[in-house]
Parts: C-alpha cells; structure tokens; sequence
C-alpha cells in the first residue's frame, strides 16, 4: 500500500479521478505513521496540480483531519500536511478562505515554532500563500500571531527559509498601510537591510520585494526604510547577474523615490540616479519598467532634480528606450517620464528637444496601432515639453506634420521667440517657415491667427506678402493688367 | 414923479423896442440854434466817441492784463506738472535700478543661488561617476569570483573524474591510453592520474544504538568519577617502556561498568519498606479507620447531634441561581426600565464574535 502511495505521486499527470481523494482520506487516519505521510504527500502534489482537486481535498473535509493531527505528529507529518495546505491554499481566495476557517493558521504557528527549519519552511510557505490572495487573509494571519514568528524565521541559518520568510513577509505588507506598519513594528527591517549583502539572488529578490512592498504606502514607511542604511547597498545590487534582483531594486528605489522631494534629493545624492540609468540600459524589456519610472518621479518633483537626472544623461537613455521598446506600456512611461523632465524651464525642454526625441514621440501621437494609453501620454508629454521648448530647430519639423492642435503650441512658441531674436528670424525665414506658417489657414479671432499676426509683424511687409500662398499668381495678375508706358 | 411918468409914456415903446431889439435875435435864432444843437451834437459826440475809445482802451488793457494773468497762471500750473512728471519719472527710473540690483542680489544669494547650484550638479555627477566606477569594480570583481568558482569546480570535477579512474595510469611494463609510445609528452591526464590518491567506496556507516540498559546508567557517570571508555589515550605519548599488558584491556577492566549483586542493589531497609507499602495498600481500600472493638454498644457513648439543615424550623432558604434573575413584579417602583444615559461600550459588543473579519463567510 506504501508503495501504491509512493508511486502515485510520479503520474499525476495521467489524470485521477475524485475516486483518489476518498481512498486516500481513510489512509491519513492510519495507524503506520509512514503510511499517513505519503498519503498526506500524496494529497499535497495532486492538490497542487490543480484546483478542481484542491476543491475536492476541500469538500471531502480532509482539513479538519490535517489540522488536527498537525498538532501532534511527528515532523515528516507536519511537512506533509502543510505542503497539502500550501497547495490548497494557493489556487484561489475561497480555498484559502476555507483553510482559515478550520482553524488552520493556529496550528501553522505553532508550527513556526517548531525546530526542525524543514517544518518551519513548509509552514512559513503555506501562510505566504493564504497571505498572498487579499488583505482580510493577511489581516488573519497577522491576528494568528505569525508575523514576530516569521521575523525569527529569517534570522535562522537556512537560505531556503530565509526565502520563504521573506516573500511571505512581502505577501503580507502588500495590501494595506496597517499591514505594513505590523511587519515593520516586529522589527522586520533590520533584517531585512541586513540580508541585502547577501550572496544568494533569489533570497535578494525576495528581500528587496518586501522592503519596496513596505516602502510603498506612506511616506514614515519609506523613510523608516531608508533609515535602515539600505543605500548605497542597494545599488549594488543593481549591478546583480539575476534580472529580476535588477528590477526588484529599482522597484525598491522606485517606491522610495515617489514620496517627497526630500526621499529624492536624498537618492540622487547618493548616486542613485547614475546606477539606475546604468541598470535600465544593461536590461530590456519589463524589466525597465519600474527604472524608467524612478526617473520620471525623480524629475517631477522639482526642477533641480530634473536637472539632476539630466546630467546624470538619462534623457538619452531614455529616448533609446522609447524608441526601441516594443511594448506600448514601456513606451508610454517612458514618454511620461521624458514628458516630466522637459516640463519645467526652457533649459530641460532644450536637453529633451537636443536628443530628437519630439518626433518620435509625435509619431507616436499620430500612429493608430498606439494604445490609448500611450497616445494620451505621449500627447501630454508633448504639449508639456512645448510650453517651454524655446529650441527653434528643434521645433521647425513640427510645423509639417503635426495636428492642429500641437501646431497652435509650436506657432505659438515661434510668436513668442521671434520678435526678439533677428538670427532665428533670419533662419526662419530661409529654411521655409514663414512660408509654411503663411500657408496655414486658422479662424479669425483664434489663437492661432493672433500667434501667426505677431509672426507676420516681426518682417517687413513684402516679405510676408511675397511667402504668402498665392503671391505669384498676384503678380501674374498684375502684369496681365498692366498698361506699357506708350511713349 | 417926473420921470416915472416919462418912465410910463415909453414904456410901450420900451417894450416894443425891447421887443424888436430881442426879436432881431430870433430871425437867426432858428439858424444860429441849429446850428449850436449841431456843434454842440457833433461835439458831444466826439466827446462820447472819445469816452468810448477811451472806454475801450481801458477795457483792453484790463482784459490784457487779467488774459495775461490767467495765462502765466495756467502756465505755471503746466510747469509745475512737468516738473512734476519729471522729478516722478526720475525717481521711478531710480527706483527701477534699485529694485533691478535688490531682485537680482536677492535671487541670487537667497532663492536661487546660481554657483550654488552649478557645484551642487558637479558634485552630482561626481558622484554619479565615482558610483559608475564603484559598480563597475563590483562586477567585475563578481563576475572573477564566479570564473574563478567555476575553474574550481572544474578542477574538482576532474579530479574527482581522475580518482576513480586511477587504474588508467601507465605502469612500468604498459603505457597507459594517456601516455602512449608515440607522443612527445603524456597528456596532462597522466599528470593528473599520477598526483591523485586513488578512491575508494565508503563502507556505509553503522549509527551506533543509543544505549538505554540500566547497567550504563549505574556505571558512575559523575564528572568527577573516571572519563567514559569512548576517549583515547593521546597519541604523542612516549611509549613507556617494558612488557605491559594490551593497553585495551587494561582500561576495559579498569572503566568496566559497575554490576551490583542482587542484595547490593535491594535497599537494607526492604524488609520495612514492603510492610509500609503493604500497609498503605490496605489503607486505601478500609472504609472505616477506626478499629474494631469488641462490645460496641458499650462504647456507643456520644449523643447523636443533628445537623443544623434538618434541626431549623425554616425551610430552603431563597437562595441560589433561580432566584438570581427572578423578577417580582409587585417590588418595583417604577414602570419604566433603566435608560442608557451614556453610549454602550462598544468593546465589548462583539465578545463571542471575532474582533477581525477573518473567517466570516464572504
């Protein structure tokens, strides 16, 4: 029967009918304690297969049975049974619901306290999995007393339950501002601000998820964080092989860097900024995301940071990744976070418009495979960045091939550099503007006419009557109606 | 009277010829009075006319003079707001360079201090290029770390590889395969082979059972008394010299466990000790501990005292859970119940229920 049990677990994939679950359950209640724990492994890997199954582990009031004899077995028992509510739990909220409801979570603590780690590892596993699903979940697990629990469980030797630890950690302080504060009162952060030196990547990823889960809701969280002395250590870590410490970094800085101005200011004077440019360029793909969007926060909150981040050179770094990215998502942060940068003086519209990146983001504007998205943003990004471009070359492309809407900023921003500068008046006319702005026709009284009449006012008057559309069939007229001086 | 009479005869003539003599006037009293009225018209009106010149001039001259007057008054008034205007115009001018100076020295050191500014973008880009650098060490130095891991794996794996293929090794007689005739050198495999113990199976290890038998546990296990068998004389010892018997059993007869005889282990009290127990034993099972005496009635000398409960003249008192929350309508004072004056104290509302919302079903 043992050996039935044993080989069972190798063929799920023939599937079993709901005639296993009955057969099993009477074999949990046995008296050879070996036979109880492969039933009970058993019951884990098929649960954990599929939920239709972990729904029939649920119906056939096996947890109640599990539950109560967690509290007595020996340690290979205890493993079995929470890997079975691992499984269950990890499927859907209901599942884990019902986990809750038989009492389950009190003895999973009790099993925390366990000595052997291989216990507390499958414990630990089993409430990140119910705390993973919604915030009434964690908020029970919290009331069970697990989270001081856990915060023993990552000082323990073992990498794996450190692991485990910290992602059930990050589980819990995801969902609300309360959640977070009870992880951070049991004293989590130290731990976690310590364990970021450490050499093995899946237990830095899993640590530098919980603290930018910590970090996200409030600005005490965050600072609370920072105070750790997390910086400059965590940016080594950017400099990690594994792609997803990267992006679990930047998101950790990311969440940071949203708060305030002073969260900011504090990150570019560490060097932040460089490290995470450096990081965004070395990666492709989702994996720039949040890294992309620290810059964008970074520049929004003042202009000096902007300028910060501007010679930190992320502006080419980012038009590279606008244009090479194929995701619409990628694109449109990045048109967000150029779009934040170039907003705030003449100065920073001038380093955006430099790296010719206002025709590909009005190309983006004007493409219709965009998503919706990503054409608000780029539109957004472009108006912004206009309002203060006084970068003539810059905007003379513009004047072909933009909608009406750009066109009336840009003539706009020509009426307003015009009248005072007789170079760019010179090179207006010889590269064809005058000749293009004459052509566009606007509604009297508009704003665009009165931006076209202080053009038309900066020239003399023949100039502008020669480049108006039209003129040489004037002057054809005139000559047909001309009389010759007959003398 | 001579002479009024005379007086009287000519007094006609007098009249007549002062009549006549008056009367010569008249013929040219017509004349002579147009002509007077004429001169004395045309006189008056040269006279007026010369009046109203005169008249004229003066008006004139005061109308000049009171012009004259408005005019220098009015002029006055102008200059006075031109100067006015200008000393205005002046003073803004001035005040414009002052506020230009104040603004700019203001922006400058308090706002926005330009300097400032430039150093602290400097320092940022310092240090974003000391961390570039510092990042750039750091993985370069994680990634000589993990070649030189991987190297030593390799050399491991392959010395490991060459340890249980020892027997590959060229003899004497016979070259091996990696060390044939008609190469120059052997191949770095022979090397290798030569500088390698050779491997051999580990016998499995037998766990030793815990010894739980009680001669082990009587053997004197006081930190004080002899160190168990399992430690070894140190090696370094110098061999003392001449025949000694085999140093194991010398010390199997010296640390052999104790083993008490039978009437060594029982206590010397045994005897004592079973009647007690014997004793209590039969204790246990009495009903009554007094002992028995012959001729009972004899001793049956007490008086028999009821107990207070049936020797009262009163019945069960109304005491105890029934009566608790009885209620006697005909006691009360007051229709009305008991009012809340303060709030309910909510902390308490929910004792039965759970304080959080887990396990409620959604």
């Amino acid at each position: 029967m043992v050996a039935e049990l044993a080989t069972r677990p190798q063929n799920i994939e023939t599937l079993q009918n709901a005639g296993v679950m009955s057969l099993l359950r009477p074999l949990l209640l046995d008296v050879v304690p070996t036979i109880q724990q492969t039933a009970a492994l058993a019951l884990g890997r098929l649960a954990n297969y599929n939920d239709d199954l972990a729904e029939a582990v649920v119906k056939g009031d096996i947890l109640p049975q599990l539950v109560y004899s967690l509290a007595e077995q020996n340690r290979f028992y205890k493993k079995a049974a929470a890997f079975v509510l691992r499984a269950v739990g990890k499927h859907s909220p209901q599942l884990a619901q019902a986990i809750v409801d038989c009492g389950a979570l009190d003895t999973l603590v009790i099993c925390l306290e366990d000595f052997d780690p291989g216990v507390k590892e499958a414990a630990v596993w089993a409430i990140g999995y119910i705390a993973r699903h919604n915030a009434e979940l964690s908020q029970a697990v919290v009331d069970a007393g697990a989270v001081p629990l856990l915060v023993l469980c990552i000082q323990e030797p073992e990498i794996a339950l450190k692991r485990i630890a910290a992602s059930a950690l990050s589980d819990i302080s995801k969902h609300s501002p309360e959640l977070a504060q009870t992880v951070v009162d049991a004293g989590a952060i130290a731990h976690l601000a310590q364990m970021i030196l450490n050499p093995d990547s899946k237990l830095k990823r899993q640590v530098l998820s919980a603290l930018s889960q910590v970090a996200k809701h409030s600005v005490d969280l965050a600072e609370m964080v920072v105070e750790a002395e997390i910086f400059p250590v965590v940016l080594t870590c950017l400099k990690d092989k594994d792609e997803y410490v990267k992006k679990n970094a930047c998101t950790l800085i990311r969440e940071i860097a949203k708060h305030t101005p002073e969260l900011s200011q504090l990150i570019v004077n560490a060097g932040g900024v460089a490290a995470v440019i450096d990081c965004i360029g070395s990666c492709k793909g989702n994996i720039r995301l949040p890294g992309i969007m620290m810059l964008g926060y970074v520049a929004a909150h003042s202009e000096n940071l902007a300028m910060a981040v501007i010679i930190s050179k992320g502006v080419p770094q980012l038009s590279i990744c606008l244009s090479e990215e194929p995701e619409d998502h990628i694109k449109a942060a990045a048109a967000w976070a150029l779009g934040q940068i170039g907003r705030h003086t003449p100065e920073h519209a001038r380093a955006v418009a430099v790296t010719n990146t206002l025709p590909v983001l009005l190309a983006l504007y004007m493409s219709a495979e965009s998503s919706e998205d990503l054409q608000v943003k780029s539109k957004k990004a472009i108006k912004n960045i206009l309002q203060k471009c006084t970068y003539l070359p810059a905007l003379e492309p513009f004047l072909y091939d933009a909608p009406p809407n750009i066109l009336k900023h840009v003539v706009g921003q020509f009426s307003k550099v015009l009248p005072h500068d007789s170079k760019a008046r010179r090179l207006f006319v010889t590269s064809g503007g005058l000749k293009k702005v004459q052509e566009i026709k606007a509604e009297p009284g508009s704003l665009l006419q009165e931006y076209i009449h202080s053009i038309n006012n900066c020239y003399p008057e023949e100039i502008v009557r020669y480049y108006s559309p039209g003129y040489s069939d004037t002057l054809l007229q005139r000559v047909d109606s001309y009389q010759p001086l007959i003398n | 009277m001579a002479t009024l009479a005379l007086l009287q005869a000519r007094q006609t003539y007098v009249g007549k010829q002062y009549y006549y003599r008056n009367n010569v006037v008249n013929t040219f009293r017509e004349q002579e009075n147009a002509a007077v009225v004429k001169i004395q018209s045309w006189f008056r009106g040269c006279q007026i006319r010369a009046y109203l010149r005169h008249l004229g001039r003066a008006a004139t001259i005061i109308q000049k003079w009171w012009r004259s007057y408005l005019g220098r008054k009015q002029f006055q008034l102008t200059v006075k707001v031109a100067y006015y205007t200008m000393k205005m115009n002046l003073y803004n001018a001035m005040a414009v360079r002052i506020q230009k100076r104040w603004r700019g020295y203001k922006v400058r050191k308090y706002l926005f201090n330009y300097f400032y500014f430039k150093e602290y973008l400097r320092a940022v880009s310092e240090t974003n290029d000391a961390i570039r650098e510092a990042l750039e060490e750091f993985a370069e130095m994680k990634e000589r770390e993990e070649k030189k891991a991987n190297l030593e794996r390799e050399e491991r794996k392959k010395n490991h590889q060459a340890r249980k293929t020892h027997y590959l090794l060229s003899t004497n007689q016979i070259p091996g395969i990696y060390n044939s005739p008609f190469r120059k050198e052997p191949d770095p495999w022979e090397l290798r082979l030569q500088k390698v113990k050779p491997l051999t199976h580990r016998k499995p290890k037998v766990k030793e059972e815990y010894n739980t038998d009680l001669t082990s546990w009587l053997a004197c296990t006081s930190a004080r008394s002899f160190p168990p068998s399992e430690i070894l004389p140190p090696i370094n010892r110098k061999q003392c010299q001449g025949p000694f018997r085999d140093i194991t059993d010398v010390l199997e007869q010296r640390y052999k466990p104790l083993e008490p005889t039978l009437w060594v282990t029982e206590p010397i009290n045994e005897l004592k000790l079973a009647r007690e127990q014997l004793r209590r034993e039969q204790w246990v099972r009495n009903v009554n501990d007094n002992m028995f005496f012959p001729f009972a009635s004899y001793h049956k000398n007490s008086k028999y005292i009821p107990s207070i409960h049936t020797s009262s003249k009163y019945g069960p008192d109304s005491y105890g859970k029934q009566q608790f929350r009885a209620e006697n309508p005909k006691k009360w004072i007051c229709d009305k119940d008991f009012q809340t004056v303060l709030p309910s104290f909510e902390l308490f509302s929910k004792y039965g229920k759970l304080y959080s919302k887990a396990g409620e079903i959604v």
